[in-house]
């Protein structure tokens, strides 16, 4: 057992193999929301307090509050040092992650449909002379 | 008049969508996703890779079955069933890998929309978890050579 934490932590830990599996399906699952993307946006232009995230959602601070949880739980957000506002801060290394995951997956489709363009391009122009 | 870009999303908790404009009759598109002869020409494995078998029952409760070949003798194989058949604009199937690097089934949905003289293609994969769903995400393919690859060792040890 001790063993086996032991090297996990020295071992699967730095070279990111589960954590960063665990904090990739956080990642999506808290972008799946069209507020919580909408917050990120906004906090990509600078740092924020709940009151004032919560003014152009037209939401209540409470449902808010509740959005910023499972984004600084998926480590997209942490807070600031200011104990009045508690500004929430944008940190970009999990969304690049997550972005380059789906730049991956994008490729390999993309590649798959540039043979189907040149494919229904053939095909169109065999239909064009059949049709003469 | 050049085709759209791809748009990929992954919204919800275990769904791929992507979307993109082809600049071609929606019945070529539908043809092109469920003739062999065609689908050969551009449903492509990893790079490098062929594909040998392309088996086509166009039917509800028919099945299909694609194998890819790596120039090792490596291959990968996946096989589904139809569930929905609406010619030219919709296609409903399952689909699920020999040697799956994701658990469970997954559900593939392409829907074709005319524009005009383009088509727009809406395909969604619905995973059985949003752990596979993020595990295709991550690998898309390189998941099912790694499995392949393994499957050719087990054949070869058991020869020896």
């Amino acid at each position: 057992m001790l063993r086996g934490t032991v090297h996990y932590h020295l071992v699967m830990q730095p070279v990111g193999y589960t954590s960063q599996d665990f904090s990739l399906d956080a990642t999506f699952a808290a972008l799946a929301d069209p507020t919580r993307r909408a917050i990120l946006a906004r906090l990509s232009e600078g740092d924020a307090s709940v009151l004032e995230l919560a003014g152009p959602f037209n939401m209540s601070q409470p449902a808010i509050s509740k959005h910023l949880k499972v984004l600084e739980r998926a480590g997209l957000i942490s807070r600031g040092q200011d104990a009045q506002r508690r500004p929430r801060h944008l940190e970009p290394l999990p969304l690049a992650q997550a972005s380059e995951w789906l730049e991956e997956y994008r490729r390999f489709w993309e590649n798959r449909f540039e043979q189907l363009d040149a494919l229904l391009n053939e095909l169109k122009a065999k239909s064009r002379k059949r049709h003469k | 008049m050049t085709s759209g870009k791809l748009n990929l999303t992954a919204p919800g908790e275990r769904e791929i969508v992507i979307t993109r404009t082809f600049n071609a009759p929606r019945t070529l598109v539908f043809d092109a996703f469920t003739k062999p002869e065609l689908l050969k020409k551009w449903m492509l494995g990893p790079p490098g890779w062929t594909m040998p078998v392309c088996e086509i029952d166009l039917r509800v409760g028919g099945g299909f079955r694609y194998v890819w070949k790596g120039n090792d003798g490596v291959e990968m194989g996946m096989s589904g069933v139809y569930r929905e058949i609406v010619v030219p604009e919709r296609l409903v199937a399952t689909e699920k890998f020999d040697q799956s690097w994701y658990p469970g089934e997954a559900v593939g949905t392409i829907v074709l929309t005319e524009q005009g003289s383009q088509t727009l293609l809406n395909q969604t994969i619905v995973y059985e978890s949003r752990q596979a769903r993020d595990v295709v995400l991550k690998s898309p393919m390189e998941g099912g050579v790694t499995a392949g690859y393994n499957r050719l060792d087990e054949i070869l040890q058991s020869q020896n």
